[in-house]
């Protein structure tokens, strides 16, 4: 496999439309597939067609594409344990800050505003503080301006689920395509314990009852959307103690009723959140319970794993938030939008998709066909575009790869405080990013200096530039061979 | 008689504002604000006072 030269940093950086069209031809086309449109084998057109510049969707398109959200419709009709309205719905985004509240012309501005200077945004969804099917005309009047200004953009909304069913064939002629509900339970008993109240139909429901309708509407919402060919999103909170077990029933539930994926999230429970299960006490779970969970429902509805909770109004890559550039502060009042630097970027990413895909394809093989046993956990550092482009002093998050004779598979993502902020290492950090480095083998990154090299080796892990700027599949297939002393060019059928 | 909004607890999240069926809330400049003479309790409307009932904030929207 040849890799193209042209980097996607450097388009995405560009500040003109005319220099990205020609950084954009100059690249050529180097794939053996080159004009297929390639996808994943495992996957119909027609779906592929639907998220392949979805980044939440695709665990492919997350690696190019960029979303954002603006905070529009913040009412919300039902109250959860894990959240608390005083600050930030920490369900759909992290809490503890208060987002920017937007009018829908404000969310018009700042969506072309990310637009013209981001060439990989692809998606705009809305997604809290508050419900935006039960703040309607918010939402609505914010997605009809911004289709008619960009009509390419993917809209996006996250739900509790509770006001679906009678938004259903708005959203279909709205051309929402893609819709997150977020569904904890199937059993009122354990809804009771999440949700303290609904207001439905105008009334306040409490405990079982209250458990009961949102269940039921859920459940008749996403029929609803399946019905209609909107793919869904099942969001679920894993509460130890609470649901962590109960999700494996929530799983089986909501792939009968036709959901494309469904990503668990660790509760987040920090007392200073104010949030009922941060007072009384309720802890989240750790990354290996999560993880351990989450092994346990693969099998089901087809896992999300790189879901990064992101905040209400967070704007760029997953794992990256631009967020604080585009405050409304930082807009100007009049803005056109200039679709040129979008389109260039998408049709260069449709070539190097092609090549990625290969590389991957190619490292699935190669995997399959060796003969030996036991797994290996490698995190690595990456800023986008699928490959090893990241310093280990720069990382903000290391995304985490397991490979096993079954393949590649990317299992998650884990936090971390940058190692060096500025330009210098910190002795402090190293120990939190050795103690989020748990489990890890080995851990892949474009640079690292010698003495966090060291450091990382006391602990047991080994850290290696080696395939820096390879894309991830390819060097991750190439370290599993070498550590079975297998000579990868040998191993390919 | 009339409710009241105890602007200090509002997240000013606007769901009040809408629930409400005699159209008495507004926000006024940084705040929510209940028209006392527009307000009805919602009596012979709903059971209970839409506003306070979707409220997310506790003893937010009480008797004036
Ligand atoms: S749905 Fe979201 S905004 Fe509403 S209470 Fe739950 S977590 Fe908060
Ligand atoms: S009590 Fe009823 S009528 Fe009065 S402000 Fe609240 S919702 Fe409106
Ligand atoms: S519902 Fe409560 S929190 Fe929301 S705006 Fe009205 S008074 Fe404020």
């Amino acid at each position: 496999m040849s890799a193209p030269i042209i980097s996607l940093e450097s388009l995405a950086k560009t500040t003109s439309s005319g220099q990205l069209l020609t950084s954009a031809k100059s690249g050529g086309c180097a794939s053996s597939s080159c004009g297929l449109s390639s996808r994943p084998t495992h996957m119909d057109s027609a779906t592929w067609e639907k998220i392949k510049d979805h980044p939440c969707f695709s665990e492919e398109a997350h690696h190019y594409f960029a979303r954002m959200h603006v905070a529009v419709a913040p009412a919300c009709n039902i109250q959860c344990n894990y959240c608390n309205r005083k600050y930030d719905c920490s369900n759909e985004s992290r809490p503890g800050v208060v987002s920017e509240k937007l009018t829908p012309d404000q969310a018009l501005r700042k969506v072309i505003a990310v637009a013209n200077e981001l060439p990989q945004l692809s998606v705009l969804g809305i997604a809290g503080p508050g419900d935006a099917c039960y703040d309607w005309e918010k939402t609505r009047a914010t997605f009809e301006r911004v289709a008619r200004e960009i009509p390419d953009i993917k809209l996006c909304i996250s739900t509790n689920g509770l006001a679906l069913p009678e938004h259903v064939d708005q959203l279909a002629e709205l051309n929402i395509s893609h819709v997150t509900i977020t569904i904890n339970m199937v059993d009122p008993a354990v809804g009771e314990k999440i949700y303290p109240w609904i207001f439905y139909r105008h009334r306040r429901y409490t405990g079982m009852d209250a458990a009961k309708i949102l269940h039921e509407r859920q459940m008749l919402g996403l029929e609803m959307l399946s019905e209609r060919g909107i793919l869904t999103k099942i969001n679920s909170v894993m509460i130890p103690g609470v649901n962590d077990q109960h999700l494996i029933e929530v799983n089986k539930w909501v792939k009968e009723r036709g959901a494309f994926l469904h990503n668990v999230m660790p509760l987040i429970s920090d007392p200073a959140h104010g949030t009922c299960f941060g007072l009384t006490g309720q802890r989240g779970p750790n990354a290996l319970e999560l993880k351990a969970l989450q092994d346990r429902l693969e099998g089901g509805a087809k896992l999300m794993r790189h879901c990064r909770q992101c905040r209400a109004d967070a704007v760029g890559l997953l794992g990256t938030d631009r967020g604080q550039e585009f405050t409304l502060d930082h807009i100007p009042p009049e803005l056109g939008y200039n679709s040129g630097k979008r389109r260039a970027y998408r049709e260069v990413v449709a070539r190097i998709l092609d090549d990625h895909l290969a590389a991957k394809n190619q490292a699935m093989t190669t995997l399959a066909s060796m003969s030996t046993r036991g797994s290996l956990q490698v995190a690595v550092a990456t800023k986008g575009g699928g490959r090893i482009n990241e310093h280990f002093g720069h990382a903000k998050e290391f995304q985490v790869y397991e490979a096993s004779l079954t393949g590649i598979k990317f299992v998650g993502h884990r936090k971390i405080e940058p190692y060096c902020r500025g330009g210098w290492g910190e002795e402090g950090t190293l120990g939190g990013i050795i103690a989020a480095l748990e489990g890890i083998d080995v851990v892949l990154c474009a640079k690292i200096g010698n003495c966090p090299k060291k450091q990382l080796m006391e602990a047991g892990i080994r850290a290696t530039e080696a395939f820096g700027y390879d894309y991830i599949e390819a060097a991750i297939s190439a370290l599993y061979a070498a550590e079975h002393g297998i000579d990868p060019s040998q191993a390919t059928a | 008689m009339a409710f009241k909004i105890i602007a200090s607890q509002c997240t000013q999240c606007g769901a009040c504002e809408f629930e409400c069926p005699s159209d008495a809330i507004e926000l006024k400049g940084e705040k929510y604000v209940i028209d006392p003479d527009k307000c009805t309790e919602c009596e012979g409307v709903y059971e209970a006072q839409q506003c306070a009932s979707v409220c997310p904030m506790p003893k937010t929207c009480v008797p004036a």
